[in-house]
């Protein structure tokens, strides 16, 4: 990273407090994200990467317990802003969210059009027809017919509405999105459609994306960047052709070798056992109990290696 | 590329896809439809929902199939016919010779012992105050397994081929105490424990994280091998299906379109919509973000006024105008056991 990245996150913590202790649901997590580039955080659920998207846009539940790190935003550090200018100049402004089922999530006693022309009247304070204006082009951004605009939710379809909700993030034009299982519910061909979307956007108007994602075939269609997380640390960072060609982190290849392939011969495995409790994490290396290239040193937490300007969590790379 | 109007007066012969297997089927749906009435003010008639608008095809003994297709495209309502939880507006299912709809409640209860149904959500369909101990004996208590012993061996039987053993920490445990996967095993015991010769799979790993996912598919596909099972597995994920089933069936607003065994279905695709859905499922490579997919504009048709002529039309790009537009494609057999309803190939009909 040459000048400042778009976005620097520095040993970003976030624990829930419940009745049975502490769930360390991110638990020290470090990345960059340039400017149009685009990061695939992969994990099964679990993991805590929903929290992680929550963590990075503030948008906290009231059980927090520990909320700590430093997370920049175009250079800005944002945790030690108050709540009211954390609102004012960076939620929506600098970065939104596009949430988990977010077709789900549209207002039903509202018209689609008001619901996308709201964030700009209150995060810039125009005029609401201005507003709606600015809404138009985004439906023609990411190809929603414009007289859907004064449509309610329910008479449009999924795929419709999910780009409907990628409208809403979009309008108030922030730098980065965070996109949190964008396509999950959606079927194949709307899949495919939504993707050529978000890849259009990213070229149309220079936007970075955070992708949260469980499915590793889907996000390499966005992908210029790859995490993997696991028990709430990422164990692997880095670009995306040499991650999806050989991923260094046991566990990630575990993960790769999981994906079921259209063609080929490879068959297919599975990673025995189960990823531990965030309640109760195991010492040393998180992955240990179902990693087959496990050994001596793996009792102690390893640090992230630098390999090749990928990044490592884990002791076979100790040089 | 063909002379429509030709083709409309000329009768294209309909084939039949062999059976693979000499015996008779174990299933068979012909000329299957499932309607759903549609009621204007509550009794006034307003059409009907064609959620499965015939549908024919044979299933034989220890056969795997897969239906694929969209959401909406039908295929649930098909397979609810099957395990006669809809009654079919027109056609039959008929299992082994007897037409399900036809046998009254107590064969119907028969039927039932021999259809093992895994449905999609585990947590939703596994009772939450029952214990796996309970949830087993329920089927058995229903079709009049009573003896308790027999009953204890057969859950002991089914829960150490499903893999979920030590056994005994198993039975007394409640739906919420197991993990997705173990829930998904549950509920492919208890489909099982009454030995049926027919399973119907509805999306069996859609909710189930990637690396889970392929070891209940190959638990389930060791299943299928060692008790000579038939499976019809319903998904709308064609990267799964190669690992699991011998013939794919692609389904699209109401009717199949498209009928190979895996590996033809994969090199050999013919209908447009197939190779849309081809295109359409990603596979993990870094190159994929610089290209854009080509994917078939619009959305599914309405099944209540489904476009006239081949439902894909409005959407196809190799329309044939005159032809596709007005008259419904037959079933054209491409190569052997490889059938295609798309007029495309109304030339190369043997």
């Amino acid at each position: 990273m040459s000048k400042d990245p778009l976005l620097n996150i520095e040993d970003l913590v976030l624990h829930f407090r419940t009745t049975q202790g502490a769930v360390q649901a991110v638990d020290g997590v470090n990345f960059q994200l340039g400017f149009k580039e685009a990061v695939v955080i992969l994990g099964e659920s679990g993991c805590g990467k929903s929290s992680l998207a929550k963590a990075i846009l503030r948008l906290l539940p009231r059980n927090v317990q520990t909320y700590s790190g430093k997370v920049y935003v175009d250079g800005v550090e944002t945790m030690s802003l108050s709540e009211e200018e954390y609102r004012r100049n960076v939620r929506w402004v600098k970065m939104s969210l596009v949430p988990q089922a977010a077709m789900n999530s549209l207002n039903p006693v509202l018209r689609v059009g008001d619901q996308v022309a709201e964030p700009s009247m209150i995060h810039h304070g125009v005029s609401k027809a201005e507003a709606l204006n600015q809404a138009r082009k985004m439906f023609q951004h990411v190809g929603v017919p414009v007289d859907f605009l004064s449509r309610y939710a329910f008479e449009l379809s999924g795929g419709m509405r999910q780009r409907v909700a990628i409208a809403m993030a979009l309008v108030t034009a922030p730098s980065l999105i965070v996109l949190d299982e964008p396509t999950s519910a959606l079927d194949v061909l709307t899949q495919a459609n939504i993707f050529n979307v978000l890849k259009r956007i990213k070229n149309e108007l220079e936007v970075s994306y955070i992708l949260i994602t469980h499915d590793i075939a889907t996000s390499s269609e966005l992908a210029d960047k790859v995490a993997v997380m696991y028990a709430g640390q990422i164990v692997e960072v880095g670009d995306s052709y040499r991650f999806f060609a050989e991923p260094l982190h046991p566990y990630a290849k575990k993960l790769m070798a999981s994906v079921p392939r259209l063609r080929g011969t490879r068959e297919p495995e599975f990673i025995s056992g189960q990823p531990p409790s965030l309640l109760n994490l195991p010492q040393g290396c998180r992955f240990a109990a179902r990693c087959p290239q496990r050994f001596e040193r793996c009792v102690e937490d390893p640090p992230t290696y630098d390999v090749e300007g990928r990044k490592v969590k884990c002791w076979l790379y100790a040089s | 590329m063909t002379d429509a109007s030709n083709l409309i007066q000329q009768e294209v012969p309909v084939t039949t896809p062999a059976v693979p297997d000499k015996q008779a089927p174990l299933l068979s749906v012909q000329d299957l439809h499932v309607w759903f009435e549609l009621r204007k003010w509550g009794f006034g008639h307003a059409g009907y929902v064609r959620a499965v608008d015939g549908v024919n095809f044979d299933l034989a003994y220890g056969e795997a199939v897969a239906v694929v297709g969209e959401s909406g495209c039908g295929k649930s309502s098909l397979m609810k016919t099957i395990l006669g939880l809809h009654r079919p507006f027109r056609g039959k299912v008929v299992y082994e010779n007897q037409d399900i709809n036809a046998i009254g409640a107590k064969g119907l209860r028969w039927y039932r012992s021999q259809v093992g149904y895994v449905q999609q959500d585990p947590y939703g369909a596994l009772p939450p105050f029952m214990s796996l101990q309970r949830i087993l004996d329920e089927p058995m208590i229903i079709n009049g397994i009573s003896a308790p012993e027999e009953r204890r061996k057969r859950a002991r039987k089914v829960l150490e081929e499903v893999k979920m053993s030590p056994v005994e920490d198993f039975l007394p445990k409640f739906p919420h105490m197991l993990s997705g996967g173990q829930q998904q095993r549950a509920v492919i015991a208890r489909a099982m424990i009454l030995e049926p010769k027919l399973i119907v799979a509805d999306e069996p790993v859609s909710m189930l994280d990637a690396s889970v996912r392929v070891e209940i598919l190959k638990l389930l596909r060791g299943l299928q091998e060692s008790h000579h099972l038939a499976v019809l597995y319903i998904t709308h994920d064609l990267s799964t299906v190669r690992y699991f089933s011998e013939r794919i069936f692609v389904m699209y607003a109401g009717r199949l379109i498209e009928k190979a065994r895996v590996a033809d279905l994969l090199n050999n695709a013919g209908h447009p919509y197939t190779l849309a859905l081809l295109t359409g499922t990603s596979e993990p490579d870094a190159r994929n973000a610089t290209m854009f997919k080509e994917v078939p504009p619009g959305e599914p048709p309405s099944l209540v006024t489904p476009p006239p002529g081949c439902r894909f039309n409005p959407r196809c790009s190799r329309i044939i105008q005159g032809l596709c537009n007005v008259k419904e494609p037959p079933e054209i057999e491409i190569e052997p056991n490889h059938t295609v309803a798309c007029w495309l190939f109304a030339n190369d009909a043997k």
